[in-house]
């Protein structure tokens, strides 16, 4: 394990910077955090988490997917594809690391979206252990020990130090290459810390929360249960959690007319949204519920089953947070699960 | 703290509910964190008992539910409605979006919502909350129990806010309130005193987070198009599509427009927004602009009032007038 001094965070992230892009956590004006370039003068924020998540940096909302250019009868097809340089995101939490695994599965699966798969390949990621968890967090219901974040670096702060580990190769080549600024280190103040935390993971309010009731092949069982209706009859149906959820990918692809030709792009989809996965015949959710329901069993059910049980819920919170009407996967699971 | 109390809406549910009256109520539905709660349709006296809530976090404004809930239900539905709510209720009627006939309503004071963004960025971990004559009593995971005054927390449309009076209602709890000269047009004034490079900075700001959820749209009480044009993706201006620069911004300037006159200043496009963008001071903009030009105007005040976009009077502003006015005001 490696350590770096606080007071050398900045020289840290200038000697990254010069050879690849940063993006990290820093603080909005509304009291928020995004996801933003590290320049000179970047601080680092504080927040557990970001509103939108990490999964914008390899699956961004918009994108532009290839251009077509007419002229008289003929088409010219154009490759607009920018080739991605080497990037770093970091600070990302357990929660939101997990979810790129469940986005992997859908993106680098064949066939394999090379838009997404060459982003994913040029990241490196430093995923950053929580020691504050807000009372919206439930990632150990999957499985996730925020105090031991995944990615190809895992980082533990104190007051004093940013304790770093490589887990990969590119993780090992990273902590290689800012070598000069780091110290080797023993493992004690984060064992201390990780306790610490542990500690408290286990008393957050919904630590009892358990997904017994769900995983594959519980299609029938639940498809019908009357729960779908009494907890979407006041769904708005925008698409905040949709877009704030780091495991939604849902995407639509459309064409804009340039005028003298086409830029083919894709966008972000919602479940919610009255127009979402419209075909030729119409809808096929007509209604709230069932877009509703389609939201919840893709994540606790379909998408196991698919998948060798991995649900598409890490945890994070942001829908809890979120919600205009505060409605929820925890409290669908509870509802469902009785109250577990 | 709210002087209205849960168990005197609890009583008044029931009663009417149990009276047949009505036969379902809409209500507030107790969550996780005492913060988090749901709007809810109740229907049996059990559920009322176990689920109603009523505390500083029930902002969410009921009128638009009504549009859906009245043409589905058999009998009357009961709706609370704080004063902001009942111009919303108005406003609605005025418009025919929904049967008066099929509705209870029940209107209540309001001593101001409190804002959970605000909270949440002055206390770490909320338990559990208790609401006290002087302060929320917060249980948290870090710091104990954490006293926040009602004030530090409030919201800014309560703060700003433009009546206490309830304006529509079968019955009411409590007592009624009254208009407030309020000093909800002073963010707008400072707005209008910037130069215009400013202000398009100030709004590419604020417009730039925006994530075209458009939660904004679906809480608002004056979007209750059957089908909204950004749904329509024939339209040409798609609904999920955020980064074109176009967009971002006239998404949100199209629905000023569109809601212009209309507009009661709810604020719910505000609480509602993931961004915490502050949307509501685009519509302000326009109900002060409409208050200087055609005189004093407050959608939703009483049923069937015309809006002054769309009523003609002799002392209407001349369209030399408004170009004059754009061309000083930029």
């Amino acid at each position: 394990m490696r350590k770096l001094s606080l007071d050398n965070l900045n020289k840290f992230f200038a000697a990254v910077a010069e050879s690849k892009t940063i993006y990290l956590p820093v603080d909005q004006k509304d009291g928020s955090a995004k996801y933003a370039k590290w320049a000179e003068g970047t601080e680092w924020s504080n927040a557990l988490n970001t509103v939108r998540s990490p999964k914008d940096l390899f699956f961004p909302q918009t994108e532009d997917l290839m251009e077509f250019k007419t002229e008289g009868k003929n088409i010219e097809i154009i490759d607009i594809r920018k080739e991605s340089e080497d990037f770093v995101i970091f600070g990302v939490r357990a929660c939101d690391v997990k979810s790129f695994e469940v986005l992997d599965r859908v993106f680098l699966s064949e066939p394999v979206d090379s838009f997404y798969a060459s982003r994913r390949e040029h990241a490196i990621i430093v995923a950053l252990a929580c020691t504050r968890p807000s009372e919206t967090c439930f990632c150990t219901t999957f499985g996730i020990d925020a105090t031991e974040p995944a990615g190809d670096v895992s980082a533990w702060k104190t007051d004093s130090a940013l304790y770093l580990k490589a887990n990969t190769e590119k993780g090992e080549a990273f902590l290689k290459s800012i070598e000069a600024l780091t110290e080797d280190a023993d493992t004690a103040e984060v064992d201390a810390q990780k306790t610490k935390t542990a500690e408290i993971m286990k008393k957050l309010p919904l630590a009892d929360l358990t997904t017994d009731a769900f995983g594959g092949g519980k299609t029938e069982e639940l498809w019908n249960n009357p729960v779908w209706d009494e907890m979407s009859q006041t769904c708005l149906g925008c698409g905040t959690c949709t877009f704030v959820c780091p495991t939604c990918q849902c995407y639509d692809i459309k064409d804009f007319n340039t005028g003298n030709g086409v830029i083919r792009y894709r966008c972000w989809d919602s479940c919610m949204y009255s127009e979402f996965t419209r075909m030729a015949h119409g809808n096929n959710r007509l209604s709230q519920k069932e877009r509703f329901r389609q939201r919840f069993m893709h994540k606790l059910v379909y998408y196991p089953e698919n998948n060798e049980g991995l649900f598409s819920c890490v945890g994070c919170g942001r829908c809890l947070a979120k919600c205009p009407i505060s409605m929820n996967i925890v409290k669908v699971m509870k509802k469902i699960g009785g109250d577990k | 703290m709210q002087k209205i109390t849960r168990d005197q809406l609890i009583t008044k549910a029931v009663e009417l509910l149990s009276n047949g009256t009505v036969s379902a109520v809409l209500g507030w539905k107790k969550g996780e964190f005492d913060y988090d709660i749901t709007p809810a349709v109740f229907t049996t006296e059990e559920e009322i008992n176990n689920g109603f809530v009523y505390n500083d976090f029930c902002g969410a404004n009921f009128s638009k539910y009504l549009v859906a809930k009245t043409k589905k239900l058999e009998g009357k539905i009961l709706v609370f409605l704080k004063p902001c709510d009942s111009y919303s209720f108005n406003q609605l009627l005025t418009e025919h979006r929904f049967d008066r006939e099929k509705v209870y309503a029940v209107g209540i004071g309001c001593e101001g919502m409190a804002d959970v963004v605000k909270l949440k960025n002055k206390v770490d971990g909320i338990v559990s909350i208790d609401y006290n004559d002087d302060g929320m009593y917060v249980d948290t995971l870090y710091d104990g129990t954490v006293k926040v005054d009602y004030a530090e927390v409030m919201a800014e449309r309560c703060i700003n806010c433009k009546s206490k009076k309830c304006v529509a209602y079968d019955e009411l709890l409590g007592e009624d309130g009254e208009v407030i000269d309020s000093a909800r047009f002073d963010e707008v004034a400072s707005l209008e005193a910037m130069t215009p490079d400013e202000r398009f900075a100030f709004w590419q700001g604020e417009l730039s987070r925006c994530i075209r959820c458009n939660a904004c749209r679906d809480a608002c009480p004056a979007c209750t198009c059957e089908k909204c044009v950004f749904d329509n993706p024939g339209s040409g201006v798609e609904n999920k599509a955020p980064v074109t620069s176009f967009e971002e911004q006239m998404f949100h300037i199209i629905r000023a427009f569109h809601v212009a006159g209309r507009c009661t200043d709810c604020g719910e496009c505000s609480r509602v927004c993931p961004q915490n963008i502050p949307l509501h001071l685009l519509n302000r903009k326009f109900i002060k602009d409409m208050n200087e030009c055609y005189g004093e105007y407050q959608a939703g005040a009483e049923v069937g009032s015309r809006a002054p976009l769309v009523d003609y009077t002799e002392g209407d502003l001349e369209p030399g007038e408004v170009f004059e006015r754009g061309e000083n005001d930029a």
